[in-house]
């Protein structure tokens, strides 16, 4: 019986070691053929077989030194992905907030327009929204990219579950000492409420980073491109920019899998609230 | 940033104190007020970004939209949509949901339950393992899994079926084979997050239910039709309903494959039809009809299958 029982385990953590094996593989062959001569990467795809000799840091010094276009979209990247954590927190914060620990007409009407938003595909407002940024003169502008983020309903439904635990009490005790309701939330309240903050930025940072579709159609002039789309425009069975794309890649993700590894905690929460549970 | 507190906590006291008589501030600090405000810029965006281009999307689709010109056309852009393009495209996008949600549930479902048991060592670094390819922005997966299906003899996808045998294969230009790109690359994705909701289901089971199954002599089939499966239920049909919308959106998998004209439509999507009539195309009406049908078809699948389950639950209890 015992015996049998080790055996299981045996096989099930092998099983696991596969599974884990087959989840990192291709990022780890993505990282090892960035070293790898993009011409031959070209011709052959990737391959279990490594010429350990041809291995080279010639992709990085590539670009590193050849492409400023790279450099661009990953400001770009940045830029927006920072902005668009910073004012979809403060906004979705608020917003989540209120409807948590404040009793108002039109409340639960609020609530179902945070469920609906969930709910509508994007790809449906998609040109309507695209026709409006032409009408505003959003197009080809950080603004454009962004807007679609801001108010994140997965993060104002999340921010609300969370603000329902806050204890109430102390804001009877903040008020009697005089202070603003504004006060209470920004000097009080917002503090308490900063692990739903981390789990957000994560979520919302790696939304805007990773974001395909919409910067696709806003941004039209190869100096405003983020990462993404700047990459896709690589991504073709002619290309000879193989040393960009495959380099550019990588260093996409890194940056991202670090910061995994140092708040993975925050990661998880931020993630499994993705899609929010109706 | 302390400090800064400190300070407006020093400025902001004693002002609302000496003028209490200031009605302006006063109203502006009502609880009555302020929820207003909080939740104003959601009021805005809400009307701006979701409201407005809704209801703009169904007055587009009954419009031909050219550029300084819009006119109203009744249902031609929807009589129009039924051609061969739309079939491939719904089909591609039907095929590609159920096979993704046959996928993303069963197999996250046994590697959770899998996780959660005593049998597994290194809990926290299989899980993680699981989860790191949903950082992966779609762009990058496209760049991997297309140097892995390479149409090389060299390449990974080709070696592997070599090794049983068989002849290698173009990947990107046969319609299975492109489909089976499309599925791998979603499921490598979304697999880790899957197992994380049915991890966070699990934990919610009682462990005194197992155990008083097992005293009342319950095999391990039976523990897990009777014990685990009612428990995870919600999440199963959450998961469900999450992956079934996200199959009838699928849009990116196929373009960073093809960049958005594959050979004979093998890799069209439904909102893959709706980007090229819409936005390459430019005739938004037609694209915006195509979006309301992809709603309506999201809806009433979605309804159907939670119908599905309910009247399933009545029935079993």
């Amino acid at each position: 019986m015992k015996k049998n029982n080790t055996l299981t385990k045996w096989i099930f953590n092998i099983l696991f070691i596969v599974v884990a094996f087959i989840a990192l593989f291709p990022l780890l062959s993505l990282i090892i053929s960035s070293f790898r001569p993009s011409s031959e990467l070209m011709r052959n795809g990737i391959t279990f077989s490594i010429n350990w000799n041809e291995l080279s840091l010639s992709n990085y010094t590539h670009i590193f030194t050849q492409s400023p276009d790279y450099w661009a979209w990953y400001g770009n990247s940045l830029i927006i992905s920072s902005l668009t954590i910073v004012l979809s927190l403060f906004f979705s914060s608020m917003v989540g907030y209120a409807m948590a620990v404040y009793d108002f007409k039109g409340k639960n009407l609020l609530f179902l327009c945070v469920l609906v938003i969930i709910m509508i595909p994007f790809e449906v407002l998609m040109l309507p929204l695209y026709q409006l940024m032409i009408d505003v003169n959003l197009i080809n502008t950080y603004i454009g990219v962004m807007l679609p983020l801001i108010v994140a309903p997965t993060a104002v439904f999340f921010f609300r579950q969370y603000a329902l635990g806050l204890p109430t009490e102390l804001m009877d005790a903040a008020r009697i000492d005089g202070c603003t309701e504004y006060g209470i939330y920004f000097k009080i309240m917002a503090p308490l409420m900063l692990p739903s903050f981390s789990a957000m930025a994560i979520l919302q940072g790696l939304n805007s980073w990773n974001n395909f579709l919409w910067p696709l159609l806003v941004i039209r002039s190869n100096d405003l491109f983020t990462l993404p789309i700047g990459l896709a425009t690589l991504l073709t069975p002619y290309g000879n920019n193989y040393d960009t794309l495959i380099a550019g890649a990588v260093m996409t993700i890194l940056p991202i899998i670090v910061l995994f590894i140092f708040f993975q905690r925050y990661f998880v929460a931020g993630l499994a609230s993705g899609s929010v549970k109706g | 940033m302390a400090e800064l507190n400190a300070n407006n906590r020093k400025n902001t006291l004693p002002l609302v104190k000496e003028k209490k008589g200031n009605k302006v501030l006063k109203f502006f600090n009502s609880q009555k007020v302020v929820p207003y405000i909080f939740v104003f810029p959601f009021i805005v965006s809400f009307a701006i970004l979701t409201l407005y281009p809704t209801i703009q999307a169904i007055i587009m689709s009954f419009q031909r939209i050219l550029p300084g010109q819009v006119e109203f056309i009744g249902f031609q852009n929807y009589e129009r949509i039924f051609n061969q393009a739309f079939y491939k495209a719904l089909t591609n996008s039907t095929v590609y949901m159920l096979l993704t949600v046959l996928i993303l549930v069963t197999i996250p479902i046994i590697l959770a339950m899998l996780l959660d048991s005593k049998l597994v060592r290194f809990k926290t670094f299989f899980r993680s393992a699981l989860f790191i390819p949903a950082l992966t922005s779609i762009v990058v997966a496209g760049v991997i899994f297309r140097l892995v299906f390479a149409e090389s003899e060299n390449a990974i996808a080709n070696q592997i079926i070599g090794f049983f045998g068989f002849e290698p294969v173009s990947w990107q230009f046969n319609a299975w084979s492109g489909m089976l790109i499309m599925v791998i690359m979603a499921s490598w994705r979304w697999m880790g997050v899957n197992v994380l909701y049915f991890l966070a289901g699990l934990q919610n089971i009682p462990k005194e239910l197992y155990e008083s199954a097992e005293m009342d002599g319950a095999n391990l089939f039976q523990k897990f039709r009777h014990v685990t499966l009612p428990f995870l239920k919600p999440i199963i049909i959450f998961v469900t309903t999450i992956s079934i919308i996200g199959g009838f959106r699928v849009f990116e998998e196929s373009y960073v494959i093809w960049e958005g004209n594959s050979p004979g439509n093998i890799g069209l999507t439904l909102v893959g039809l709706l980007y090229q009539q819409g936005i390459q195309q430019n005739d938004m009406g037609f694209g915006a009809a195509i979006g309301v049908v992809l709603l309506l078809l999201i809806f009433v699948v979605s309804i159907i299958y939670l119908l599905m389950t309910g009247a399933f639950k009545r029935g079993d209890e």
